[in-house]
């Protein structure tokens, strides 16, 4: 039962993802493309809840909808009017995108579909608990990634200082 | 003789002086200097002939002698061309006559262009001319001749064309440039053929008899003509054209455009005698060549006869002395034509053209100069704007008055004694050309004393102001050449120049003398009894003639043949076709080969966008094309 | 599963289409945002399928996601910076340094 519900959802989500990734690169104004990554984005967040990595599902709540998305809908707003449609895209340009990803798709997914690598289960490990997330986090050992975290604490704040450099009214 | 690269050199650098710092000169330091320096090469001049002719004479003539001579282009063990400076009678005779005039002319451009926009250009250009012309009298080589005759084809090309705002000034200059060009590269022909059968450059050798260009060439004919007449031909269809012998004489009546004295300098006394000179210079080659004598014999009468009948009709005075320059030239012209041996009698018609050579450098320049200053008065050069003109101008009237007198042929002016040798060598030669000539000796007269009545006496004209006699600086010239005019005649010149350089003494030839003087005299009065008071005579003689007159009038059309020859024919079937193949085929060649690469990095161009999203795109095709590959056909 | 795999592909296809035929800068980081989730999913997908005892895939993506962030932060503020100077933000327009 529990099985049926899990596809159920499943379907539920990639429906939302595909669905509302092609009207966010269609959709001809700029909020609702937001709006559509935003779906999009939840949606992957309900993906990460399904294969039990529930602090990933909540950091790509919080990171990606609450921060980016907020921070995509302020530029918006400051740099195009309210109801404003982008011009029409031209034809041939709008071809020669199709072509690049509908082959692109077709070579993936066909590869994908003609190979079978995949268990169709994964081992129900449960979900993994706070503490070895966090002492994987901030361990020196192999496998463990205190390195990386710093280096991107690091870049976090050359990008804030940057941020404000780029930004600021001279 | 040392000292005589200075001569060279001196107007050279007064060339370089005036022409690059002229225009920061005002305009009387110019003149001043350009003055000046003419004068002291004319001194020198002076001290080279007297010392050249004080030497002793070896074997009875005056040695040859090359003070400076370098090699300065060696191409193979023959052909290399030289410069230095040679001195041999006539070089040395025309330094004579090319500094004299050249110096009164240049003092006599002092008034007469005085406050002329380019007085310092002018300076430059005349320094120019006499330097060119003086290289190329003194040249040793017929390579280093034919250099300096391009220079003063040019440096007269520059005067002709000195008030270059005019379009007629324009058109004659580009004309006479045109024209010597033309026969120019008949002289280059020749000097060709010269060289390449007798190995040699040098004039010393040439004329040497050591090579001898019949002997080479002997038995190759072209064109059923021996290439040795051929060679010596086309030499003297260069002297034609810088000379102006028929049919080649058409750019000279135009060159009057230039300013007056430069007519005098230029198109009177020194550069139109070039071709005679050059003749003279390789007169013992002509004399083996004796067809081509007869050729330039014919020429030349021809060529005097034809001009000495338009000079009788046409109207602007300046117009009347051109023609008059031609028929003289063509006068020297026939005396060497019908000089057929280096020593004994045969050999007169050459010193005698030498001897016309000098007189009428001085007596042509002499009414040139003064016609300018009539210009000057007037300022017109239409004959029947003038008139009556000896009361206001008597200096004038005096100096030009003796040069007319000196030009028919009446003694004791100068140019008695030397047309009465050409005279004399005429009738040597046979009586038919010695009639030719008294004839066309008489025309001289009568169109010289048309032209002196017309300007002189007849009716006055109206003149908006009182014509006054021209400067001092205009009128000292015009008494030095007049006092030389007067006495010229008694050089005894054929002790200094002669074919061969023997000494020959001047006999005259009484019989040959009275005629021509008797022609003269009656050609005179015709003339005192049509033009001296002013009556409808002329008038109806010309309406009498008419036809006649009016062929005369318009130069026998000759310049609308050489119109029709160039416009209709060379322009319409010769130049255009090729203009339109130039155009189409070989420009069409280049074109397409333009179009094809433009066109070609026109398209390629979108390549290279500058848009990262096309590069997206092509990145990610590529990519997938990859990837197919990869996966699927390996 | 392999329809997450699928899914993803299509977003990330999706993203590209979006990057290469939109005018609007702000759309084309739209797009890029997607490419970026897609590829996370795969991470996630991957890890949790054929490595579960290991979390190479979970602090990949953890870290693409604030590296994402950091990302997303300049990329606007560089826009909001064009928007000033040249008053729109099409990617056409913007060539001053290009010539």
């Amino acid at each position: 039962m529990e099985q049926v519900a899990n596809q159920v959802i499943f379907f539920l989500l990639s429906a939302i993802i595909v669905v509302c990734s092609i009207m966010a690169v269609t959709s001809r104004r700029i909020l609702r493309a937001a709006t559509y990554l935003l779906f999009v984005l939840f949606a992957t967040a309900g993906y990460y809840f399904q294969l039990d990595y529930h602090f990933l599902g909540a950091v790509q709540v919080t990171i990606y909808a609450g921060g980016i998305l907020v921070l995509f809908v302020f530029a918006i707003l400051l740099t195009s009017k309210l109801g404003e449609k982008s011009d029409r895209i031209s034809s041939r340009k709008r071809a020669w995108g199709l072509l690049a990803a509908v082959l692109g798709a077709a070579i993936c997914g066909y590869t994908l579909l003609t190979h079978d690598f995949f268990p169709s289960q994964f081992a129900q490990g449960g979900e993994l608990d706070m503490k070895t997330v966090g002492h994987a986090l901030m361990g020196m050992d192999k496998y463990q990634y205190l390195l990386p975290f710093e280096a991107i604490s690091v870049l976090l704040l050359a990008c804030i200082i940057g941020g404000i450099m780029i930004a600021r009214k001279r | 003789m040392e000292y005589s690269y200075i001569i060279l050199l001196l107007p050279m650098l007064m060339f370089i002086t005036l022409g690059l710092c002229g225009h920061k000169m005002s305009h009387r330091t110019a003149g001043l200097l350009g003055t000046s320096g003419l004068f002291i090469i004319t001194i020198l001049s002076y001290i080279v002939a007297a010392q050249y002719f004080m030497q002793p004479r070896v074997d009875g003539i005056y040695p040859t002698v090359t003070p400076y001579h370098f090699e300065w282009l060696r191409f193979t063990e023959w052909l290399h061309i030289d410069l230095g400076i040679m001195l041999d009678p006539i070089s040395v005779m025309m330094l004579v006559v090319i500094t004299t005039v050249s110096s009164m002319v240049h003092l006599y451009s002092l008034g007469y262009m005085h406050g002329e926009v380019g007085f310092q250009r002018y300076y430059a250009f005349l320094s120019l001319f006499t330097f060119s012309m003086l290289g190329l009298v003194v040249a040793t080589n017929i390579f280093q001749m034919y250099i300096f005759w391009e220079l003063v084809g040019v440096s007269s090309y520059l005067l002709i064309g000195f008030y270059y705002t005019r379009q007629s000034a324009v058109a004659a200059s580009k004309k006479a440039f045109i024209v010597t060009r033309f026969a120019d590269l008949g002289f280059l022909l020749g000097i060709l053929l010269l060289s390449y059968y007798t190995k040699t450059f040098d004039f010393a050798t040439l004329t040497s008899g050591d090579v001898s260009l019949v002997g080479t060439t002997e038995g190759k004919t072209f064109l059923g003509i021996s290439v040795a007449s051929w060679a010596m031909a086309l030499v003297f269809m260069g002297g034609a054209g810088k000379s102006a012998m028929f049919p080649l004489h058409i750019w000279l009546p135009d060159a009057m455009e230039g300013p007056t004295p430069v007519s005098a300098l230029i198109h009177a006394a020194t550069m139109v005698v070039a071709g005679v000179f050059l003749v003279a210079r390789l007169f013992p080659v002509y004399v083996t060549t004796p067809e081509v004598l007869t050729f330039i014999t014919v020429i030349g009468a021809v060529t005097a006869l034809y001009a000495a009948v338009v000079a009788c009709v046409q109207t602007d005075i300046k117009r009347v002395l051109a023609f008059s320059t031609i028929s003289q030239i063509a006068f020297m012209m026939v005396a060497l034509g019908v000089t057929t041996e280096m020593n004994g009698h045969g050999a007169l018609g050459y010193m005698a053209s030498m001897f016309h050579l000098f007189t009428h450098a001085m007596f042509k320049a002499l009414l040139f100069l003064g016609a300018g200053a009539i210009i000057h008065a007037v300022h017109s050069n239409e004959m029947s704007e003038m008139g009556g003109l000896r009361k206001y101008m008597p200096i004038t009237h005096i100096t030009f008055l003796i040069a007319c007198l000196a030009i028919a042929g009446i003694p004791p002016f100068s140019g008695f004694f030397s047309k009465d040798e050409i005279l004399a060598a005429a009738f040597e030669k046979s009586a038919f050309w010695g009639v030719w000539m008294s004839l066309v000796a008489g025309l001289t007269a009568f169109y010289m004393f048309r032209l002196y009545f017309n300007i002189f006496w007849g009716k006055e004209a109206h003149h908006e102001h009182t014509p006054h006699e021209a400067p001092k600086t205009m009128s000292i010239p015009l008494v030095f050449l007049a006092l030389v005019t007067c006495f010229a005649g008694f050089i005894p010149f054929g002790h200094f120049v002669t074919a061969s350089g023997l000494s020959y003494t001047i006999h005259l030839n009484w019989t040959v003398a009275a005629t021509s003087i008797c022609i003269a005299v009656v050609a005179i009065a015709l003339a005192t009894w049509l033009y001296m008071k002013p009556n409808d005579k002329p008038a109806r003689m010309a309406e009498s003639l008419s036809s006649l007159h009016r062929w005369a009038y318009h130069r026998f059309y000759i310049d609308e043949v050489y119109m029709f020859v160039t416009h209709k024919i060379i322009f319409r079937y010769i130049s255009t076709p090729i203009a339109w193949f130039d155009r189409h085929v070989v420009d069409g060649t280049m074109n397409l080969m333009a179009t094809l690469t433009q066109s070609a990095s026109y398209h390629i161009r979108g390549l290279q966008s500058g848009r990262l999203q096309s590069y997206a795109v092509v990145f990610l095709l590529g990519a997938m094309i990859i990837a197919a590959i990869v996966l699927y056909c390996i | 599963m392999i329809y997450y795999v699928v899914v993803s592909t299509l977003m990330f296809f999706a993203g590209v289409y979006g990057f290469v035929t939109r005018h609007n800068l702000l759309a084309i980081l739209i797009s890029l945002e997607l490419m970026l989730n897609a590829v996370d999913i795969n991470f996630v997908v991957f890890n949790r399928y054929l490595f579960p005892g290991q979390l190479e895939g979970f602090f990949f993506t953890l870290f693409a996601v604030a590296i994402a962030a950091a990302e997303t932060a300049i990329a606007i503020a560089i826009i909001i910076n064009i928007y000033r100077n040249i008053r729109n933000i099409n990617v056409d327009n913007v060539d001053k340094m290009k010539y």
